[in-house]
Parts: structure tokens; C-alpha cells; sequence
């Protein structure tokens, strides 16, 4: 443990108050009525892929091209997720068998 | 009591993939709170208030680095900023739950999003009952799985090198469903154009909110196009 118990539970406190604002503003703003502006749809169903674009660089963000391993073991893990994807459609056996591959990579290949 | 074992005896079948997901990144959470030395109560703690995959993980990052509660408050609203517009789809479905509201707005991820928004209740069911059983299975699976990975976190010692990699692996397995549709591709693409153009101009700690205006802004300007394509796909063209 990095913190102390108190400063850890207001972290706590600060992940479930942002998560929560995220989830309520919508219907505090649009109290009983249901939105009407199509601009605002448009937004909700574009948005959710665009956002995920984002969520994939923002776990990337910190890979450093220039070494010590050159973002290989990232770009080797991502690959097999591709390829596992396309072949057994399967979320979970893509999910984990990545993070395996990228585990081994890491911990013996690239060291 | 005869309606809601109706609602739950519904919703469960639809959970089963959430459980098999939750249990695996659960106890993966699990394991790496424990490895960073937070053991099985803070995770049943974070778990239980926040349920929020994406942002429990990140948080890991919060609790090993200086105490700086206003930044951890943040970047949660930044990478939870999606489900504001869960809540915009949800309005409607959720006007009339009464009493059960509060708790599906509070339980409202990413799996119980798209899981209630795709799915309808059969019709001798109460769709607020069904949609409450829903969410609570999965808040109960993800609680459940992350305390499992504390427990066996802390009997079993195995390198955990890379394990962060999962959440990574998540995302691109879901961008990877969005890339299927042709429909989606495009806001697809500009999440990650728009979001890896201000990584290089803004470095790794400074990018998350002009990419998120950055995206806003290249979302409306391509927003007619959008539409005249999706007229066209409805129209089988």
C-alpha cells in the first residue's frame, strides 16, 4: 500500500463520486422529459465508438517507440488479439489470450 | 415476491457472458490490487461503490502515486465520460422505474448499458424488475469476481508482469465488435485518429480532453454525412 488507509478511501470516494456524476447528469438535466435534440442523439450513438478509440490509445499512451523494447511486445499482443478475433469470435478466449501472450512477452521474450 | 422471481428467473440467462467477463477481469482486478499491496477489503470497497471496470483499473495508478484526490476525481470523469451518453439513451426506459431508478442509474456500466438497451423483456415480466435483476447480477459478478482475485491474490505468488495488459486487451476486443459493423467505423476511426493526433501533440498526460473536443468537434462537422449513410443503409443501398 502506497497510501495511507484514510487517503485510500477518499480515493474510494473520488472514483465512485466521478463515476456517479457520469451516470446521473443526464437525468438531472433532462428531468422527465425525454431529449428531443437529435443533435444530442446523434452524439449518444456516435460517441460510444468514438470513445472506445480513445480508451485503446489511452492504454497505449505511456509505450515508449524508441525502446528499450520498442513497442513490440504491445504491438505483437494486439496482433494475436486480432487474429484470435477473427478466428474464434470468442471475447474472453481474445481477452485472455492476449494478456497471456503479452505476459509472457514481457516476462521472458523481452526482458 | 411471485413478479420479481419472474424478473430474475428472465434477466439471469442474459447475464451468463457478463459473468464469465466479470469473474475474469474481476479476480485479474482482484489480483492486481493485491499485488500493489491493497488487500481483499479495499477492493470489495472499490468494487461496491464504484463499479467501474475501465476506471478501477486506472484508479490502481491513483493508489500507488502521491495522494492527489481532485486529479484521481478527474481523469474518473474523463474516462467515464461515456456514460453520459449511456444516460441520453436511457432517459426514455428508465422514465417510470419509480423507487428502482436510482440503483440502475448507479449500476448503469458499460455490460449492463448495452445489455439493457439491446434487450427486451418477455411480456408477463416487469421490464423495471427485469432491468433491476440485471444489474444487480452484474454489480454482484464484478464484486464478486475482484474479491475472488484478492483471496487467491494473496495464496498464490506468480509473476504478475503485464497483467494490466487485460484492460488494454478489452478495449481492443470491444473496438474490434464496433469494427464489424460497417456503420460504426467511422466514429471508430476518429476516436483513434483524433485521440492519437493530440497524444503526439500533447504527450501522454495532457491529451485526454482535447481528444475528447477534438472528437466532439470532428463528430459534428462529419455529422450530415453520417446520416445521408445511414438513410442509405436503411434504405438497403
Amino acid at each position: 500500500m502506497t497510501l495511507t488507509p484514510m487517503e485510500t478511501f477518499i480515493i474510494i470516494c473520488m472514483v465512485t463520486l466521478g463515476t456517479m456524476i457520469t451516470r446521473f447528469l443526464p437525468f438531472l438535466i433532462f428531468k422527465g422529459n425525454k431529449s428531443n435534440n437529435s443533435y444530442i442523439n446523434y452524439l449518444g450513438t456516435v460517441l460510444p465508438y468514438a470513445a472506445i478509440g480513445l480508451l485503446v490509445v489511452y492504454c497505449l499512451k505511456d509505450v515508449n517507440f524508441q525502446g528499450p523494447t520498442y513497442g513490440f511486445p504491445e504491438a505483437i499482443a494486439i496482433l494475436g488479439i486480432i487474429f484470435l478475433h477473427y478466428w474464434k469470435e470468442n471475447i474472453l478466449l481474445s481477452i485472455g489470450g492476449g494478456t497471456v501472450l503479452y505476459m509472457v512477452l514481457v516476462q521472458a521474450v523481452f526482458i | 415476491m411471485e413478479e420479481k422471481n419472474r424478473a430474475l428467473k428472465a434477466a439471469f440467462p442474459h447475464t451468463i457472458p457478463v459473468f464469465t467477463g466479470f469473474m475474469f477481469l474481476g479476480i485479474a482486478y482482484g489480483v492486481l490490487m493485491d499485488s500493489k499491496g491493497y488487500g481483499v477489503g479495499w477492493t470489495f470497497l472499490m468494487s461496491l461503490m464504484a463499479l467501474a471496470g475501465s476506471a478501477q483499473y486506472v484508479a490502481v495508478t491513483f493508489l500507488t502515486s502521491a495522494f492527489n484526490p481532485l486529479y484521481a476525481l478527474l481523469m474518473t470523469l474523463i474516462i467515464n465520460a461515456r456514460h453520459l451518453f449511456y444516460g441520453i439513451s436511457m432517459l426514455d426506459k428508465y422514465k417510470d422505474a419509480g423507487k428502482l431508478k436510482p440503483y440502475l442509474i448507479f449500476g448503469m456500466c458499460d455490460e449492463t448499458f448495452s445489455i439493457i438497451y439491446s434487450t427486451k423483456p418477455p411480456q408477463d415480466v416487469d421490464p423495471h424488475w427485469f432491468n433491476f435483476f440485471i444489474t444487480l447480477l452484474n454489480h454482484s459478478y464484478w464484486v464478486l469476481g475482484s474479491v475472488l482475485g484478492a483471496l487467491l491474490g494473496s495464496m498464490f505468488f506468480f509473476n504478475t508482469k503485464g497483467l494490466d495488459f487485460v484492460l488494454t486487451a478489452l478495449f481492443v476486443v470491444i473496438f474490434l465488435g464496433h469494427w464489424k459493423t460497417q456503420q460504426n467505423r467511422q466514429p471508430a476511426l476518429i476516436g483513434v485518429l483524433c485521440s492519437v493526433i493530440c497524444l503526439l501533440v500533447f504527450g501522454p498526460s495532457n491529451f485526454i480532453i482535447p481528444s475528447m473536443i477534438g472528437i466532439i468537434a470532428v463528430l459534428t462537422i462529419t455529422r450530415k454525412n453520417y446520416v445521408r449513410e445511414k438513410e442509405l443503409a436503411e434504405e438497403g443501398v
